[in-house]
């Protein structure tokens, strides 16, 4: 009998790849295994509150118009949050990244992930106690002069807690997620495109049109999606920032809350049926969540043949 | 649409380094001009400064004049910008904008500074500037697909296609066949033959037979040793430099008996 001399294989290298695989594969299970234990919780401990009579749920009209009012109020936070940063966060990583001579860079590229790591109760606290007091004379300007515009309709919140400062307080928060993600793609542009771009006799901002931004664009969505993922889920910031109430239009009054703010600051009370309540907007909070991390992959995939991957 | 390039005493430094020392050189209008010479010696470097491109790397600098049409590169208030629309560039690797379709590649020189163009007229210089760069009758049907799609010599002729879309003056090639196949790189020396007619051309080669084959006159650059600055050794008709040069180390490195 005659045996295949290839099929006999060197046992010591093989055993090492087989512990990385497995290491890897169990890695991989894990985070499915917790993601869907999550998920399971919240489902299992939403459906109470998803099923009971309308009367029983909090404002006694049943939960959706529990939930509406504080999701329309999170997505409002976040976009202000992000209409803010976005443009800043892209500016600074450019600046950084193409601009600044080398060694102000560095410096000002330390600086914002510094901004990174101050805790969220401490943007709150500043929020609330500085920020709040030094804009609301803006808000009453804002009043008077745009007032005719719903989102700045007066009378302004005398205490200036009100969400369009949340927003704020926030866009501080995730633009130093934003710029050092959008930093870090900026810097990886390929010196072939910008000298291409230089080549054809672009300025500078022409070769940034040219070559930067469009090779970096699936970076920035990512960097923006991960920014606005804290943005929606942002608490302490907003608990102690916004000074609650029920969904107003005008952003400059108080008023409003969000999903993340409206849990922290219910549940340590809660108990019965409000539980499963508070429970159920973390579901929908989870959801939010999902669906817009699953547009931004979406929208990079949209464009892969001109990716420049291939 | 083609200028002479004069240059008169340059030297190059990086910083503190000399990179090329002391270069006179007159490239003729619609000649093919070719740069030899072993790697490190700074025959790229020299061609970067034609254009002023060297000035992406920080601290690359230069002394002395370069003269396109008696006019000087670095004269006091020329803006590179301007240069750079005259003298044209071909990389050594082929570098279409991935996320640019085939036709925009080619616009994207021409819709800079932001001209305005009609779609007419942006049709029609985009099938001359593809006809120019014999590539017209491969991608006619899918000019809306990205150029990155294309196979690597498509990709330098679209190259090329898109650096004569703006009618430089000049235009500096930078080994640009290195990266292609024998096929491809006969598609682009044919390209350079007919682009002589209308412009100035100044190719960077490893390859010598390629210098034989495509330019009229040839330049060969040495290095003394690492460390020291490259130097132009001579510069002739390239039937002359292959076969009577007049330095020694010319016959050596054509000879290929170093480099």
């Amino acid at each position: 009998m005659t045996t295949n001399s290839l099929t006999t294989s060197q046992g010591a290298g093989r055993a090492g790849d087989k512990v990385f695989s497995g290491a890897a594969m169990a890695a991989g299970c894990l985070i499915l295994a917790v993601l869907f234990g999550v998920a399971l919780f919240l489902v299992v401990q939403a459906i109470p509150a998803l099923t009971a009579p309308a009367a029983d749920i909090q404002g006694g009209h049943g939960f959706f118009a529990y939930i509406a009012p504080i999701v329309v109020g999170t997505l409002i936070a976040a976009v202000i949050a992000l209409v803010i940063a976005t443009p800043v966060a892209i500016g600074v990583a450019l600046f950084i990244s193409h601009y600044a001579p080398r060694r102000l860079a560095a410096g000002l590229g330390y600086v914002v992930d510094l901004l990174a790591a101050i805790p969220s109760v401490v943007y709150g606290a500043w929020g609330a106690a500085f920020l709040a007091k030094e804009i609301s004379p803006a808000y009453d300007w804002l009043a008077t002069y745009l007032g005719w515009i719903p989102i700045f309709e007066g009378p302004a919140s005398a205490t200036g807690k009100t969400i369009l400062t949340a927003g704020i307080v926030l866009s501080v928060m995730v633009l130093p997620i934003i710029t050092s993600l959008s930093r870090e793609i900026f810097l990886q542009t390929p010196k072939l495109h910008e000298e291409a771009a230089l080549a054809l006799g672009a300025t500078r901002w022409e070769m940034i049109k040219m070559a930067v931004l469009p090779f970096g664009r699936p970076g920035i969505i990512s960097a923006i999606m991960l920014g606005l993922g804290r943005a929606l889920g942002e608490t302490m910031a907003v608990a102690l920032v916004l000074s609650s109430g029920v969904l107003t239009a005008s952003l400059i009054q108080s008023g409003n809350q969000t999903i993340a703010a409206e849990i922290a600051l219910n549940f340590p009370e809660a108990s019965g049926l409000k539980v499963n309540t508070l429970i159920a907007a973390g579901l929908v909070l989870f959801v939010i969540t999902l669906g817009v991390n699953m547009i931004a992959r979406w929208i990079i995939t949209r464009h892969k043949e001109f990716s420049g991957a291939n | 649409m083609s200028k002479r390039i004069d240059v008169k005493d340059l030297n190059v430094y990086y910083g503190n380094f000399l990179a090329v020392e002391d270069v006179n050189i007159n490239i003729q209008a619609k000649s093919v001009t070719a740069f030899i010479g072993p790697s490190g010696c700074g025959k790229s470097t020299f061609l970067r400064t034609l254009n002023r491109m060297h000035e992406v790397l920080p601290g690359a600098r230069v002394e002395g004049e370069v003269l396109l049409d008696g006019d000087n590169l670095y004269g006091p208030g020329v803006d590179p910008v301007t240069v750079r629309t005259q003298v044209g560039m071909v990389f050594q690797r082929p570098n279409p904008f991935p996320t640019m379709s085939i036709r925009d590649n080619v616009l994207a020189g021409v819709k800079l500074n932001n001209k305005k163009i009609s779609k007419g007229a942006a049709d029609a210089l985009v099938e001359k500037s593809l006809v120019g760069a014999n590539l017209w009758n491969e991608v006619k049907d899918r000019l809306d697909k990205p150029g990155s799609g294309l196979s690597g010599g498509q990709q330098q002729r679209l190259c090329i296609a898109r650096a004569i879309a703006v009618e430089p003056q000049v235009i500096l090639m930078d080994e640009p066949c290195s990266a292609l196949d024998p096929i491809s790189t006969l598609a682009v020396e044919d390209l350079i033959n007919e682009l002589k007619d209308q412009y100035t051309v100044v190719i960077v080669t490893h390859n010598m037979q390629q210098a034989a084959r495509v330019s009229d006159k040839t330049a060969f650059f040495n290095i003394a040793g690492t460390g020291k600055p490259g130097k132009l050794i001579e510069f002739a008709d390239t039937t002359s430099i292959f076969n009577n040069p007049s330095q020694k180390a010319t016959e050596d490195y054509v000879s290929g008996r170093f480099g």
